[in-house]
């Protein structure tokens, strides 16, 4: 292995032939360095894309922070390298290596890989084989890095099983520790590694996929899930959540270079409830924890003060559904509009009360106003529970566009179960009107922009079950789409069906579809959410290889009794829940905002205790009065 | 308002960091400093910030020179430097500071020329390298090709030489003052290819900016 002076001289050679060498060296303002023989534990967080993404990623730089804040723990970070790099690197035998101590990543104790989404799959078996780590962990031995994955695409773990020592189902921020503590006490013990997993297993929120072994059915859907080993930790793996949102990290990363996102992100409430019928994260996140106003106030001015960012981003799911939001955009204007800052607030419910706050969040109309009605026909709406009428969408369009903002950007989904062309007109028509209401007030300045893409059937979502949308279909809609809406100040925007049907393999896949992307990396598919690079033919051949029908992953009917791959995670919510909603959906009926009314979605009874230490506004499920079964037991007794 | 030049070097990870981006990050040091610059005019008001001459990504610069202008009277040159210094990222420091007349002419407008320092490795043997030196500054010309133009080069260098002296690192150390300002710009990396040398394995110093009087 080389050292970290090594890989330094050999990095010095090459840095200047690459296309923003600035992505690739750390040094970076409130970057942790800490002695690399000071700590027990080195942890290296990888967000498996360019730097210039993964850099803002707000869930990494909690961890980062968290784990950075422990006497005997190191965390230091890694980004897939872009091509040109990678060229450089595999060339001059370079390893990937962590940004801070230029260390080789082979040389960590833990290797933890964020995975929002699905395709950065591929580039997250690069990077292992960039760092000369065997991709497979039955390969693995005990010398390599424990190699662990987390994030909302880990919500399925079953694609990546192969490659994964375990998965984090659900938020990091207690369980990383845990996870730690217990790599210490099997270093500590000189143990097989198996014996590691074995207690990694035992951690709630923590899936260790060579535990467990799916079953088939002849017509290759799943029997059921074997457990290998006794001594493992049971099934289902109940994700984690924290009872309350830890205080936002404010020592963010400053980059020398310029990234997606240059700015202070902080979430302002954890969860959803909505309950849109296709919303991935939406499901997943429940339930709502909100962050108090002043907490948020006093997190930014210390953020500021240690990064000197010019712009702030107030995140959640759903902005306007953040119950003190008149309370905090007031707090936050009133603080910190006079410094040439920018605020953004995105997810804002489309109304006019939206139109408001983000006046007064902005002194001056920089930028668009975004939203996302996401349907345009009630048929539609109903369907996917997201009821906006259009009078209400161009009651709120006129508003944006009186005010002054001359951009708007509105986001819908095509492919919708039960979609038809005359649904896709609606969306061309609703958008002509919109642009319509805003010549009518600001005259030929005002534009629209549509952004449409495609509706990807999501695990542990009402709409598990259906089959998406075929690929003539998606493709007569975009048709549709591109020749109604044309003209001036009308700009549309879409996915590429091809894309669309690699994120439904991916999403809905199980554990067999390891091996496609095992080959598809390895004909060359990398970074394949990046237009240029994405090789479906790649993909496609890949499918060939392994002998799968990919079709089996898209286009199927799926029966309400089908043990899906991701049954044996419990995301809290329950599946009779998710089948009420999906039958609810096939019926066009809605179901209202659960903090108005709780459904009994699931949530409450798996959290009951949490709930009950932690009761309070802050959570939007109602409170558990009643006690517990253990204190009427010990009472009781007593 | 006052308007302050500050001399500063440019080194570490920010080697990597190209001109705009160094701009940006002295807005976010004076963020940090809590000290108020002021803004321009107009419909996007800018910051008003001024880097005497761009310094090309992968040169570090041993005293660069940025003006800004702050709004505040009340605060000397001296308290600004002690503020910026606990706000400055790791790769920047600060060599000096002054204060000037909000009326003195830009430092833009008198920039004529800068000079460098190039390290390259020894593999190149001195004497070869003194003979290709002094063929580049005997030649009446030296036609190159950047983003799909041409120019002359050899009027845009003003000195090379090789120092004398070897160093214990062994490498050679190459001076040169190139023409820098408003109306012609050498670059240290064109010079070294002109040598026949790979600019990317080279590790190039500006180590200063020579303003007109
Ligand atoms: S438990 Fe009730 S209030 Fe909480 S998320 Fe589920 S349905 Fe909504």
């Amino acid at each position: 292995m080389l050292s970290a002076m090594e890989i330094q001289a050999r990095l010095e050679q090459i840095l200047l032939r690459v296309e923003k060498p600035g992505r690739y060296v750390g040094g970076e303002l409130n970057q942790v360095i800490k002695p690399w023989e000071s700590v027990k534990t080195r942890v290296a967080l990888v967000f498996p894309d360019l730097y210039d993404i993964g850099l803002p990623n707000l869930g990494l730089a909690i961890l980062y922070d968290i784990l950075n804040k422990q006497k005997d723990v190191l965390a230091e970070r890694a980004y897939a390298p872009w091509v040109d790099m990678e060229t450089l690197l595999r060339e001059n035998e370079i390893p990937l290596y962590a940004l801070e101590s230029k260390q080789p990543l082979a040389a960590f104790d833990i290797i933890g890989f964020s995975l929002p989404y699905e395709t950065l799959y591929t580039n997250t078996l690069n990077i292992l084989d960039l760092s000369s780590i065997p991709l497979k962990a039955v390969e693995r031995q005990k010398s390599h890095p424990l190699i662990i994955a987390g994030g909302h695409a880990a919500f399925n773990p079953e694609p990546m099983a192969d490659f994964m020592d375990a998965f984090v189902i659900g938020e990091a921020e207690d369980v990383i520790l845990e996870i730690v503590h217990a790599h210490q006490q099997w270093k500590a013990a000189h143990l097989q590694k198996e014996k590691l997993l074995m207690a990694l297993s035992k951690i709630s929120g923590v899936y260790v996929p060579s535990f467990y072994r799916p079953v088939y059915k002849l017509d290759g859907t799943i029997s059921h899930i074997e457990r290998r080993n006794d001594e493992s930790g049971s099934l289902p793996v109940t994700k984690r959540i924290v009872p309350r949102l830890p205080l936002p990290p404010t020592n963010f990363i400053v980059p020398n270079i310029d990234v997606v996102h240059n700015r202070v992100a902080i979430e302002i409430m954890r969860g959803c409830t909505r309950g849109c019928r296709f919303c991935h994260a939406g499901m997943i996140t429940r339930p709502v924890r909100e962050r108090p106003v002043a907490e948020i106030v006093a997190s930014i001015e210390t953020a500021l003060r240690n990064t000197g960012y010019e712009e702030i981003a107030l995140l959640s799911l759903s902005s306007s559904d953040y119950s003190q939001i008149t309370e905090l955009v007031s707090a936050v204007s009133e603080r910190f509009s006079s410094q040439h800052l920018t605020i953004s607030l995105p997810s804002l419910r489309i109304d006019t009360v939206s139109v408001d706050l983000l006046e007064k969040l902005k002194g001056r109309r920089s930028g668009g106003f975004t939203l996302a009605p996401e349907a345009a026909t009630d048929r539609m709406r109903n369907t996917i529970n997201k009821p906006i009428s259009a009078e209400q969408l161009l009651e709120t369009a006129r508003e944006i566009y009186r005010r002054g903002w001359t951009n708007l950007k509105l986001y819908f989904m095509i492919g919708h179960p039960t979609e038809t062309l005359e649904d896709v007109q609606a969306i061309a028509d609703l958008c002509k009107a919109v642009l319509a209401e805003g010549r009518k007030q600001i005259g030929r300045r005002a534009n629209l922009h549509a952004g449409v893409s495609t509706f990807v059937p999501k695990p542990h979502t009402p709409f598990q079950w259906v089959p998406c949308d075929e690929m003539e279909n998606i493709e007569a809609k975009q048709v549709l789409l591109r020749k109604t809406m044309t003209g001036p100040g009308l700009k549309l925007t879409w996915t590429d069906p091809r894309d669309t049907q690699l994120e439904a393999w991916l999403s809905r896949g199980d554990r067999r579809i390891g091996e496609v992307i095992y080959r598809a990396w390895q004909l060359g598919a990398k970074f394949d959410a990046w237009q240029d690079q994405f090789r479906f033919e790649a993909w496609q051949y890949a499918f060939l290889q392994a002998g799968l029908d990919p079709a089996f992953y898209t286009y199927r009917h799926r029966t309400l009794d089908e043990v899906f791959p991701w049954d044996h995670i419990n995301i809290g919510v329950k599946k009779q829940y998710l089948i009420e909603e999906f039958r609810r959906s096939e019926a066009g009926v809605l179901r209202a905002d659960c903090r108005e009314n709780c459904y009994a979605c699931g949530i409450l009874p798996v959290f009951t205790e949490m709930r009950r230490a932690f009761p309070g506004r802050a959570w939007k499920c109602p409170e558990v009065r009643s006690p517990s079964r253990k204190t009427i037991l010990e009472t009781a007794a007593s | 308002m006052i308007r302050i030049q500050i001399y500063y070097s440019k080194g570490g990870a920010f080697r990597y960091t190209g001109n705009l981006d160094v701009h940006k990050a002295w807005e976010r040091i004076f963020r940090r400093a809590n000290l108020s610059l002021a803004y321009s005019q107009g419909f996007h008001p800018q910051p008003r910030l001024n880097q005497a001459n761009p310094l090309p990504l992968g040169i570090t610069g041993r005293n660069e020179l940025i003006e800004v202008w702050i709004n505040n009277n009340q605060i000397n040159h001296e308290e600004i430097r002690s503020t910026l210094e606990k706000s400055l990222p790791p790769g920047i420091t600060i060599n000096a500071i002054e204060e000037v007349p909000l009326n003195a002419p830009s430092p833009q407008t008198r920039v004529i020329a800068a000079d460098y320092v190039a390290e390259i490795s020894p593999a190149i043997a001195a004497v070869q390298l003194k003979d290709r030196i002094q063929t580049l500054l005997q030649s009446e010309s030296l036609i190159r090709e950047r983003r799909g133009k041409k120019y002359d080069l050899r009027p845009l260098v003003y000195n090379l030489e090789l120092e004398n002296s070897i160093r214990q690192a062994g490498n050679h150390r190459i001076f040169m003052r190139l023409a820098a300002g408003q109306q012609a710009t050498g670059r240290p990396d064109e010079v070294l290819t002109a040598l026949g040398l790979d600019p990317f394995s080279a590790y190039i110093e500006r180590t200063g900016i020579v303003f007109r009087e």
